[in-house]
């Protein structure tokens, strides 16, 4: 029995409170009651979207567009379908390129081997340095879609990450010192409304200039073997850090994060202001000092706003990830759309639509976990047990 | 020399026109070890006047000092027992004392800070909450949590601030039982502010009435002599104590009903005008 108020609490926690009827009615408790529960709070939406399901077939069987007709549910099911049949050839593409890659190794190897035996070292080290080449060869096939899932996940808390870490200490400071919010606020009232496509062409700019200096300087004296050495490993060093973080993520997370800032920011400054005025007297009479009034007082106290902004911040930012993907050429679930818009097939549509599933279903799940860790820092509803 | 004194202070709230003030030629000494309840009406600015003594507030007029010293501004020494008892929901029961006791002793160790917490809660009977955090307990359960905290950190002086106002009569039947049972043990100086006669007499020493506010200022004062320790269900045979009830209760009324009628005194008169004609005009007028 306790475990069935902890299941029911959990769910509560977890959002997906509609389900206690059905946990009641396993249990068997007032079957009569759950019932009506039941049907309106799932059956309802189960047959809502049942009915927009043949509502969207019929719809969409008349219409013809220039790129096809307009795709129904069944369409778009099947372009789910080839996605994973295509992630599925591309795993197997993988696994033969990391075996056959294991072979060549192994074969280069054993030539080096040979060669050393037979005391020819000029060969010997041929063979190694082929083979060092040959080990740092990476699969070159296109990302899968699952690829552009984790892409833009990445992305996303990357960019959510970075605001956060910009916008709680800013946000808090705003809430301990009116000055400060007076200064901050005109920039905050402006910048909170801009659109992501107005800020990526300079952030998208800035990144690359960034990146540019690390291109080292053109060599004058290609005599000097050193110079050369210093200078192709620095190109070296330029492409590898490409490779790892790619400029068109930077500029992308960084796009999240100037959008996604705000309400955090607004919120911790908020949260922070209007502590209570007892919270801050039992302060005083206790004289803590000014770290302790604020991380024992000032920022518990705030948490729960703190938290509400930071779940809107992430829903913005993942808004805002699908744009920024787009135009930075970041491969993302904006670029999949992007491309899938630029090819043209009879399958555009159907792919589109499998990708707007996909992040309405991802944001729904980020929101959720937004909620959870909410409802667990406040400290009004009994939820830490 | 007095261990705590106001003189001659005066305290209001707002500016210009929306000024009201609050208290006005307040005179109070309180002597070490005495327990001084002072009694007024809701509004009469109670709790401003215990602010002041906390050093939450700063008088606007006068002096308020504290072992012949005015009042820095808040600190320990003068635990303060808040009327909506002010915990912070987000520590438990334990975490809220410990709070209290690591600031005020920061040489105990963890485990020592710990025990000295829970010896507390304990004396408010409340060790079976020690991990629950305030919104899981009750009305009074939560103020048994901000007598212990305050007492914690072993005050020199007990500032209560209307303790019981909040609670049903029978929880603040037990909360004063328990409260004078721990007050008998050490006998620390206590200014307790309240609105309930009964609950003054009980506790107290001395009684001063509150006039209603605004300017409210102290009456005159009242010697509980009732022997201690007191029992609440002897004491209503007490003649001394059917005395002092009635004459605390006759003064209240009287000045509140002063105060009433001094309010319409200075109520705004109309002028006295009369309607020429009581007809609705017509439209050939």
């Amino acid at each position: 029995m306790k475990f069935k108020y902890k299941l029911i609490k959990a769910l509560h926690i977890c959002g997906i409170g509609v389900f206690e009827p059905v946990v009641h009615l396993v249990t068997g408790e007032e079957p009569a009651k759950q019932i009506p529960r039941i049907g309106k709070f799932i059956v309802v939406p189960i047959v809502g979207v049942v009915a927009f399901m043949f509502a969207w077939h019929f719809a969409a069987a008349g219409l013809k567009t220039s790129y096809g007709d307009f795709p129904g549910p069944s369409q778009v099911w099947a372009a789910v379908g080839d996605l994973r049949e295509e992630a599925r050839v591309d795993a197997e593409k993988r696994v033969a390129f990391a075996e056959k890659k294991a072979k060549n190794l192994e074969k280069m190897q054993a030539a080096a081997d040979k060669a050393a035996a037979a005391g020819d070292d000029e060969k010997a080290e041929r063979w190694m340095s082929k083979a060092e080449s040959e080990a740092g060869r990476r699969y070159s096939g296109s990302p899968t879609y699952w690829d552009q899932i984790i892409t833009s996940l990445k992305t996303v808390f990357t960019g959510f990450l970075l605001a956060s870490a910009i916008a709680i200490p800013l946000g808090v400071i705003c809430g301990l010192s009116p000055i400060f919010n007076g200064m901050l606020l005109p920039y905050i009232q402006v910048f909170k409304p801009v659109s992501p496509l107005a800020w990526l062409p300079i952030v998208f700019i800035l990144v690359n200039t960034a990146y540019a200096t690390m291109e080292p300087a053109p060599l004058a004296d290609k005599t000097d073997e050193t110079a050369v050495a210093a200078y192709e490993e620095a190109l070296e060093f330029k492409s590898g850090f490409e490779g790892w973080i790619p400029p068109a993520f930077v500029s992308s997370a960084i796009t999240v994060a100037l959008c996604s800032l705000w309400p955090t920011l607004t919120n911790t400054a908020l949260g922070v202001a209007s502590i209570e005025k007892d919270h801050i007297n039992v302060a005083r009479v206790l004289k803590l000092g000014t770290f302790e009034r604020i991380f024992k007082i000032i920022i518990p106290s705030s948490l729960p706003l703190m938290f509400a902004g930071l779940r809107i911040s992430l829903g913005v930012g993942w808004m805002v990830l699908v744009a920024a993907d787009m135009l930075s050429q970041n491969p993302g679930l904006g670029k999949f759309v992007w491309d899938m818009f630029q090819n043209g097939s009879s399958q555009t549509m159907s792919m589109i639509m499998v990708a707007v599933f996909t992040i309405g279903f991802i944001g729904l799940l980020l929101d959720r976990i937004m909620i959870v860790l909410q409802k667990l820092v406040s400290f009004d509803t009994a939820v830490a047990a | 020399m007095s261990f705590i004194e106001l003189k001659n202070v005066r305290k209001g709230y707002g500016e210009g026109s929306l000024r009201t003030e609050v208290l006005d030629d307040i005179n109070l000494s309180i002597e070490e070890g005495e327990f001084v309840a002072v009694v007024g009406f809701s509004g009469s600015g109670k709790t401003t006047l215990i602010s002041l003594v906390a050093g939450l507030l700063e008088a606007d007029a006068g002096e308020v000092l504290y072992k012949g010293a005015p009042v820095p501004g808040p600190g320990p020494e003068r635990g303060i027992v808040f009327q909506n008892y002010s915990l912070l929901p987000w520590l438990t029961v334990t975490g809220n004392v410990e709070l209290a006791v690591k600031q005020v002793f920061p040489e105990k160790s963890a485990a020592e800070r710990r025990e000295h917490a829970v010896r507390y809660i304990d004396m408010v009977n409340l060790k079976r909450a020690l991990w629950k955090r305030p919104h899981e307990l009750s009305g009074g359960m939560r103020q048994r949590v901000s007598v212990a905290r305050t007492l914690s950190m072993q005050p020199e002086v007990l500032l209560l601030d209307e303790p019981f106002g909040a609670l049903d009569a029978l929880t603040r039947a037990t909360l004063q039982d328990e409260l004078m049972k721990i007050w008998e043990q050490d006998r620390r100086t206590v200014l307790m502010i309240t609105n309930d006669v009964d609950e003054a007499l009980l506790l107290s020493d001395r009684i001063i009435p509150l006039t209603p506010g605004p300017k409210a200022t102290l009456g005159p004062e009242f010697k509980v002599d009732l022997d201690r320790p007191r029992d609440r269900t002897e004491m209503n045979h007490d003649p001394e104590f059917t005395r002092l009830r009635n004459e605390i209760t006759h003064y209240l009324t009287e000045v509140n009903a002063e105060s009433k009628l001094a309010a319409m005194k200075t109520a705004r008169r109309l002028p006295d005008i009369k309607p020429i004609d009581l007809l609705a005009p017509t439209s050939k007028a």
